[in-house]
C-alpha cells in the first residue's frame, strides 16, 4: 500500500512526465491553449495511458518474457496501443455518444504520444507488479493531465498581458513552461522508490 | 529460428487485434448519413455558429434530419441552399443575403477621449470602466472585439480606428454583431448596397451628442423634414432611416448638420475618406 502511495506521488509531482521527464511535449504546447480543451485532452490520456499500460503490461509478462521475445517490445507496444485506442473510439461511439463527443478529436491524437508509448515501456522496466503497472499509469496520466490543465490555466492569463512584440505566440509559451518544470524541480529527491 | 518466431508473434498479435477491430467495427457500427459528407462539403465551413448550431457539421446533421431548412446557413447564402436542396431533393425557403455594418464614425479625433485607457485590448471591458474612455457612451471604444471575432477575416480596424467591415468578404454571419457590447454593428439586406443610412448610434440629447462628437446625430429632425419618401424616423433621439423606402435621392445629407448621413456605398473606409465630406453635402456648401 506505502509503495502505490509512493508510485502516485513520484509520478504525479516528482517525475511530472511533462514536466520533468519531458514526455508528451507535443499536446502540452498544442492543446494547452484553452482550459476546455486541456480538460478533454487530460481525460482522453487518463482514459489511454491506463488501458495502454494495463494490456502491454499484461502482454509483455504472460506473451513476450515467455518466449523471450523482449526486443519486440516496441513494435508490439505500437501495435497494441494503436488497435486499443481505435477499438476503444468505435465502441465508445456507440456506447456514449456524449463521451464521443467530448474525447472524440482527442483519443487519435494521442495514440502514438511518447508519453504514452513511455508509460508502457517504463511499467515493464521497473519490473511493477501488475497493481502496480496500473497504479503507475493513472498517477503518470494525473501528472499529465495536472501539467496540462496548470499551463492552459496560465495560457488563458497570458492572453491578456501585455507581452512584448519579441515574446509573443510560442516564445512565451516555451518560457513559460521552463519555468514551470524549473517549479517541479523543487520536488527532485523528495521520494525514491 | 528467432525470426521466425518473432514473425510468427507479430504476426498473430496483429491478427487477433485485427479481427477484434473488425469484429468491433461491426458490432458497435454506427450507421452515418451517406450524405452527410457531401453535405458537409457544400457548407462553406467557417463554424461561424450563425444557423445556432455549434458547426458546420451539427447543420448538416440538422439538415439531414429535417429539423432546419437548408437556407439557414446565412454565410453560405442562396448559393450554398440550392445547393444543399439540390442535393437532398428538397426545397428551398428564400434567404437574404446579409452583410455587417457599423454605426459610429466618431474616430478620436471628432469623438473625445476623456481619459487614457491603458488596461485590457477588449471593448466589454474598456466600456465597464468608468463608462468607457469614450466621451461618448454609445461610441466605438476601437478596440477590435469585432475583428477577434470574425471568422471570415472581413473585418478590419481602419486608419481611423474604426472598424471596417470588408463588404466583398463578409458573410452577414453575424458574429460582430454579438461581439460589439455597444450595439453599433447590424446586418442589412445586401442588395446592391442601396440606400443611405445615420452612422450614429447615440440617444443622447443634442446637446450632449454634440458636446462629446462633432459627427453624431443630435436629433434635429432636420433629415426627416427633407426625405421625400419619408423613410427617416426619430427612434428616441436618434434618426433612422428604413432602407425599404429610402430611394437614394440623398437629399437628407446635406441637410444634416454634423454631416452623419452617408450613402452605404460611401461609408468613411480611413481617415481620409472621413475627413472629406460626402459629394452632396460638399456640393451645397459651395452652392450657398
Amino acid at each position: 500500500m506505502e509503495r502505490l502511495l509512493s508510485i502516485i506521488f513520484i509520478y504525479i509531482l516528482v517525475e511530472n512526465f511533462v514536466l520533468q521527464r519531458f514526455f508528451g511535449i507535443c499536446p502540452f504546447l498544442g492543446v494547452s491553449r484553452k482550459m476546455e480543451t486541456a480538460v478533454g485532452m487530460s481525460m482522453a490520456v487518463i482514459f489511454v495511458m491506463t488501458m495502454a499500460t494495463l494490456v502491454t503490461w499484461l502482454l509483455y509478462t504472460f506473451v513476450l518474457e515467455p518466449f523471450k521475445m523482449e526486443y519486440l517490445q516496441i513494435v508490439t507496444f505500437i501495435l497494441v496501443i494503436a488497435s486499443l485506442v481505435q477499438l476503444v473510439e468505435t465502441t465508445l461511439r456507440k456506447i456514449s455518444p456524449t463521451l464521443y463527443q467530448g474525447l472524440g478529436i482527442f483519443l487519435p491524437l494521442i495514440t502514438t504520444n511518447c508519453a504514452i508509448m513511455a508509460v508502457a515501456l517504463l511499467a515493464v522496466r521497473e519490473e511493477f507488479t501488475f497493481i502496480e503497472a496500473v497504479v503507475f499509469g493513472i498517477a503518470a496520466s494525473l501528472g499529465f493531465s495536472l501539467a496540462l490543465v496548470i499551463m492552459a490555466g496560465i495560457r488563458e492569463r497570458l492572453e491578456l498581458a501585455d507581452i512584448p512584440d519579441v515574446l509573443q505566440g510560442s516564445a512565451v509559451t516555451l518560457i513559460t513552461a521552463g519555468i514551470l518544470s524549473l517549479a517541479f524541480q523543487g520536488f527532485r529527491g523528495m521520494l525514491t522508490l | 529460428m528467432q525470426i521466425l518466431y518473432a514473425i510468427i508473434a507479430l504476426g498473430l498479435i496483429g491478427l487477433t487485434f485485427g479481427l477484434l477491430l473488425s469484429m468491433a467495427a461491426k458490432v458497435f457500427a454506427v450507421k452515418v448519413d451517406p450524405r452527410l459528407d457531401k453535405v458537409k462539403d457544400v457548407l462553406p465551413g467557417g463554424n461561424c455558429g450563425a444557423c445556432g448550431y455549434a458547426g458546420c457539421a451539427q447543420f448538416a446533421e440538422a439538415v439531414l434530419r429535417g429539423e432546419v431548412n437548408p437556407s439557414g446557413c446565412i454565410p453560405g447564402g442562396t448559393e450554398t441552399a440550392t445547393a444543399l436542396a439540390a442535393e437532398l431533393g428538397i426545397e428551398v425557403g428564400e434567404t437574404e443575403p446579409l452583410v455587417a455594418t457599423v454605426f459610429c464614425i466618431g474616430d478620436n479625433e471628432r469623438a473625445a477621449d476623456t481619459f487614457i485607457y491603458d488596461g485590457v485590448e477588449d471593448c466589454a471591458v474598456a466600456g465597464r470602466f468608468n463608462g468607457g474612455f469614450k466621451a461618448c457612451g454609445y461610441g466605438c471604444l476601437g478596440l477590435g472585439n469585432c475583428v477577434r471575432v470574425c471568422p471570415f477575416e472581413a473585418i478590419e480596424m481602419g486608419s481611423h480606428g474604426l472598424p471596417v467591415v470588408d463588404q466583398e468578404a463578409c458573410t452577414g454571419c453575424g458574429l460582430c454583431v454579438n461581439a460589439c457590447p455597444r450595439d453599433l454593428i447590424k446586418t442589412l439586406p445586401r442588395r446592391s448596397n442601396q440606400g443611405h443610412l445615420v452612422l450614429c448610434s447615440s440617444h443622447d440629447r443634442g446637446k450632449t451628442v454634440s458636446k462629446a462628437c462633432s459627427v453624431g446625430c443630435i436629433a434635429c429632425r432636420a433629415c426627416v423634414k427633407a426625405c421625400p419618401q419619408e423613410a427617416i424616423d426619430m427612434d428616441d433621439k436618434l434618426a433612422v432611416i428604413d432602407l425599404d423606402k429610402c430611394d437614394d435621392c440623398g437629399k437628407c445629407v446635406p441637410v444634416c448638420p454634423p454631416v452623419t448621413i452617408y450613402p452605404r456605398t460611401a461609408i468613411p473606409r480611413n481617415k481620409a475618406e472621413l475627413e472629406k465630406r460626402p459629394a452632396a453635402a460638399a456640393a451645397s456648401e459651395e452652392g450657398s
